[in-house]
């Protein structure tokens, strides 16, 4: 009986793809790029996009006003210029004569007007709406506050949008390249609903289009003609594998069944480098902090001198040699390198031999009262359930061990860890991560702003650094701000309300015979500036 | 016999119910919710989120508005996958599982019965040995090891077969999926039908049929393993509804469209509307197949009859 079944399905599926591949080879030599796209997107909906996999694939797909090059650096996209305010608050993009959609209708003013206004309906539930908050009026829609029609969006004429910010915003532009910022067709989503963004009906307005999508297996986007700068598009269709097994991933890639993949395992660096070549191993520093968070509303960790002495006293070089292979950076600072016209400050103790560093720590405890004949300093430290966390945990219990504390490790699974976070639940240390959503120290700091319920675990309140970070939203000058926001990451690095342990890194394994593939912070690499030879 | 399957799948209604009633409350009891990320959302959109979905009205409410939808064939959004309905994500991947389920359990059935009649017959030859010696080994190393070094040596190696992903449907892509898939329970089949065969053909029919001096085709074929059959056959319910409906493990690993990851990434996400789906798909799977071995008993043992 089973036999039955299965051979007619199997027919069925002999039959129906036997046909596509007939007709796919007839058609014409076509430039085919395959991407390990490193995990399955959730959604295609820009409005509930979320995470990085899913941006390579939209990327493609939609383009915003403004969008990363080939270098990760701000560019114009659909609109070809603006100009800003005195005041800063007032931007007016030009968009581009030749930006069309997929279904040949142009982009207009109205569509980007449209399509913002939609990720902060709150009936929408855009899991990133908080991107767009800088526009007037955002804030307050999108928490039911406010009316649609008070938003600062205005569609001067079809080439012309002009948008109204609540207050200066420098990282603006940055902003209009996130994936919250891109457009989306109104006709299109009136038409399907819920079901636009499926292939044969989404209409998009970047460099490719959607065509195909079987979940965990593969997604397919061909040359959009109708795209601005089609002429420039050299490869005419991608082929996404939506696969998050890294090793499988690897494997695919050796067998020559990838062209380009994103994320291997770290600890894999040096055996896939041996196989594989340096110049298709990539790893490079990308906007992301890999850090451990005190609850500093309660003894010891309320204590400056034990959280100094507990950050001070963890190997950093270890962590990132032995447990990560390299492929994660030793890091100080809470705000990543690679910030436009930003340099974190140099904390203190960053020269110092590891020995002397253990040293001042087991001298600081000491003074606070705990370590060797002292009051007995326990450590639980949290993490959310992944192979490599634990190794960093164990590894970290360690050097705290040898400063005489008693230290326990717990793990959740990532959603329990978080929630528990985020509901303000008590915890010693906690480990978490944070990477960039637009390349501005601001989106780091901001996360130990004292208001920040969800974001600032561990409760850091210092009303000098909310000071600091308020009177940076307010300077204009863009030098000057970058100055308050140094001050404001040194008070972070005196006070540690949290310890930076590494930058991570972008990992990527590239085909030698992919060209363009330039490394960026940002971890953009738009297919359309990608060429095969 | 036909009162016999209608009663049957009456009864098991009820059981399906409290069987979702449970899930249902059990996965809300999971610590986070589907919109508790590692990168947490704002208050104020996790808010709107929460409306959106209705999962800011109280349980029981949620409860009785789920079972409304179930009932009108509804099985709500994927929470998860926002562009999909459960339904549309279960029954676009289902088909593949099928394919792939269907020739696992086709090959570990029929191969695991050959090799232990083979081994059976031979009890204690080194044939028998080395046959259960690799059983055992099928059955202990797990397919997370199996995959990978198979993959290795056919795929990138050899070359002669891809490393994952479905393909054009063609079997080059699905013979290294269904190797790793079927061998584990190909392994217990066999291991199954040896251990029945030997007492089989030590029964008392069964000797008796020898000194009628039947053809040793007919003893074995027909009437030893019509008794040795009967512990496969009860092991053949729980396993085909595991098998049909796929298994992350290989579908991970090959990069497979297949259902059976859902069961997984359902619970990890809190993803609570594909949950239940992959709850209620489950079992449905169990009840009918349990139905089917139960049929299937009567006609192998004519002592069995459901009337």
């Amino acid at each position: 009986m089973t036999y039955r079944i299965s051979s007619r399905k199997v027919g069925k599926i002999f039959a129906t793809t036997a046909l596509a591949a007939l007709l796919s080879s007839t058609a014409f030599a076509e430039t085919v790029i395959r991407r390990g796209n490193g995990g399955e997107p959730q959604t295609l909906d820009q409005a509930k996009i979320s995470i990085d996999i899913e941006g390579f694939i939209v990327r493609d797909l939609f383009e915003g006003l403004t969008v990363y090059d080939a270098n990760g650096k701000v560019a114009p996209g659909v609109a070809e210029s603006w100009t800003i305010s005195d005041d800063g608050t007032v931007y007016t993009f030009k968009l581009r004569d030749n930006a069309k959609w997929s279904d040949g209708s142009p982009v207009v003013a109205g569509d980007f007007v449209y399509s913002m206004t939609r990720v902060l309906d709150p009936a929408t539930a855009a899991g990133y709406a908080t991107i767009l908050y800088p526009i007037k009026g955002a804030e307050a829609f999108n928490t039911s506050k406010g009316q649609a029609d008070a938003l600062g969006l205005k569609a001067v004429d079809d080439k012309t949008l002009e948008i109204t910010l609540e207050r200066a915003t420098p990282y603006f532009l940055q902003l209009m390249t996130h994936y919250t910022a891109i457009p989306v067709n109104k006709a299109n989503i009136e038409k399907f609903g819920a079901d636009f963004t499926k292939p044969g009906n989404l209409v998009s307005n970047g460099a490719y289009e959607l065509t195909e999508y079987v979940a965990n297996d593969h997604i397919t986007a061909v040359k959009n003609p109708d795209y601005w700068d089609a002429a420039n598009v050299k490869i005419d269709k991608v082929i996404y594998n939506p696969s998050e097994d890294q090793a499988a991933v690897a494997r695919a890639f050796e067998a020559g069944e990838l062209d380009v993949a994103y994320n291997f395992q770290a600890d894999q660096r040096d055996f896939l480098t041996k196989k594989l070549g340096e110049d298709q191993v990539q790893a490079s520093p990308a906007l992301a902090t890999y850090y451990y968070a005190f609850d500093t509303r309660k003894p010891p960790f309320d204590d400056v001198r034990v959280r100094k002495a507990l950050s001070i006293a963890v190997d950093r070089d270890f962590l990132s040699e032995k447990v990560y292979g390299g492929t994660q950076l030793p890091s100080y600072t809470f705000v990543p390198p690679g910030m436009e016209g930003y340099t974190s400050p140099t904390p203190a103790d960053v020269d110092k031999d590891q020995l002397d560093r253990e040293d001042e720590a087991k001298e600081l405890l000491k003074e606070a009262g705990y370590g060797e004949g002292g009051k007995p300093l326990k450590i639980d430290i949290r993490y959310n359930t992944n192979e490599n966390h634990k190794k960093v945990a164990v590894a970290v219990a360690d050097m705290w061990k040898a400063l005489g504390a008693e230290v326990t490790i717990q793990n959740l699974d990532v959603k329990s860890h978080y929630a528990y976070l985020q509901e303000g639940g008590s915890f010693d240390v906690a480990r978490a991560g944070w990477s960039a959503d637009y390349a501005d120290p601001e989106n780091f700091l901001n996360l130990l702003v004292s208001t920040n319920k969800a974001f600032n675990y561990g409760h850091y309140s210092n009303p000098k650094f909310d000071e600091l970070m308020k009177a940076s939203y307010e300077e204009k000058d863009q030098a000057k701000r970058m100055a308050i926001l140094a001050e404001a990451e040194a008070l972070v690095l005196n006070e540690y309300p949290v310890t930076p342990f590494m930058n991570n890194a972008n990992l990527w394994l590239v085909s030698r015979k992919v060209k363009g593939f330039s490394q960026n912070a940002v971890n953009e690499h738009l297919t359309k500036y990608l060429s095969i030879e | 016999m036909l009162r016999f399957i209608l009663s049957r799948l009456l009864s098991s209604a009820p059981t399906i119910f409290i069987v979702m009633t449970l899930s249902f409350f059990m996965i809300r009891l999971a610590p986070g919710g589907p919109f508790n990320l590692e990168r947490p959302l704002q208050p104020e959109v996790m808010a709107n989120l929460n409306a959106v979905y209705h999962l800011d009205q109280p349980v029981w409410k949620q409860y009785i508005f789920y079972l409304w939808n179930v009932l009108h064939g509804d099985f709500g959004p994927s929470f998860v996958y926002k562009d999909y309905t459960v339904s549309e994500l279960i029954l676009q991947a289902l088909p593949y599982s099928l394919v792939l389920g269907a020739w696992a359990l086709l090959i570990a059935v029929f191969g695991g019965i050959a090799l232990g009649v083979y081994a059976a017959l031979r009890q204690n030859s080194w044939a028998d040995y080395l046959l259960m010696g690799i059983s055992a080994l099928g059955n202990t190393v797990p397919n997370f090891v199996i995959g990978p070094v198979l993959t290795l040596i056919f795929a990138v190696s050899l070359a002669w077969l891809p490393t994952g992903s479905w393909g054009n449907g063609d079997f080059r892509h699905l013979v290294l999926p269904i190797i790793v898939l079927s061998l584990p329970q190909l392994a217990v089949f066999a291991r199954l039908t040896r251990g029945s065969m030997i007492e089989a053909l030590r029964a008392d029919h069964v000797r008796t049929a020898r000194a009628y001096g039947l053809p040793a085709r007919s003893v074995v074929g027909v009437h030893a393993l019509r008794a040795g059959l009967m512990p496969v056959i009860s092991y053949l319910g729980p396993v085909a509804a595991s098998v049909l409906t796929g298994s992350i493990i290989v579908e991970q690993m090959f990069s497979l469209p297949g259902v059976g990851r859902y069961f997984v990434l359902g619970a990890l996400n809190r993803d609570y509307t594909l949950v239940m789906g992959t709850v209620v798909l489950i079992s449905v799977f169990i009840v009918v197949l349990n139905l089917i071995v139960d049929i299937i008993y009567a006609f192998v043992d004519p002592r069995i009859r459901h009337d």
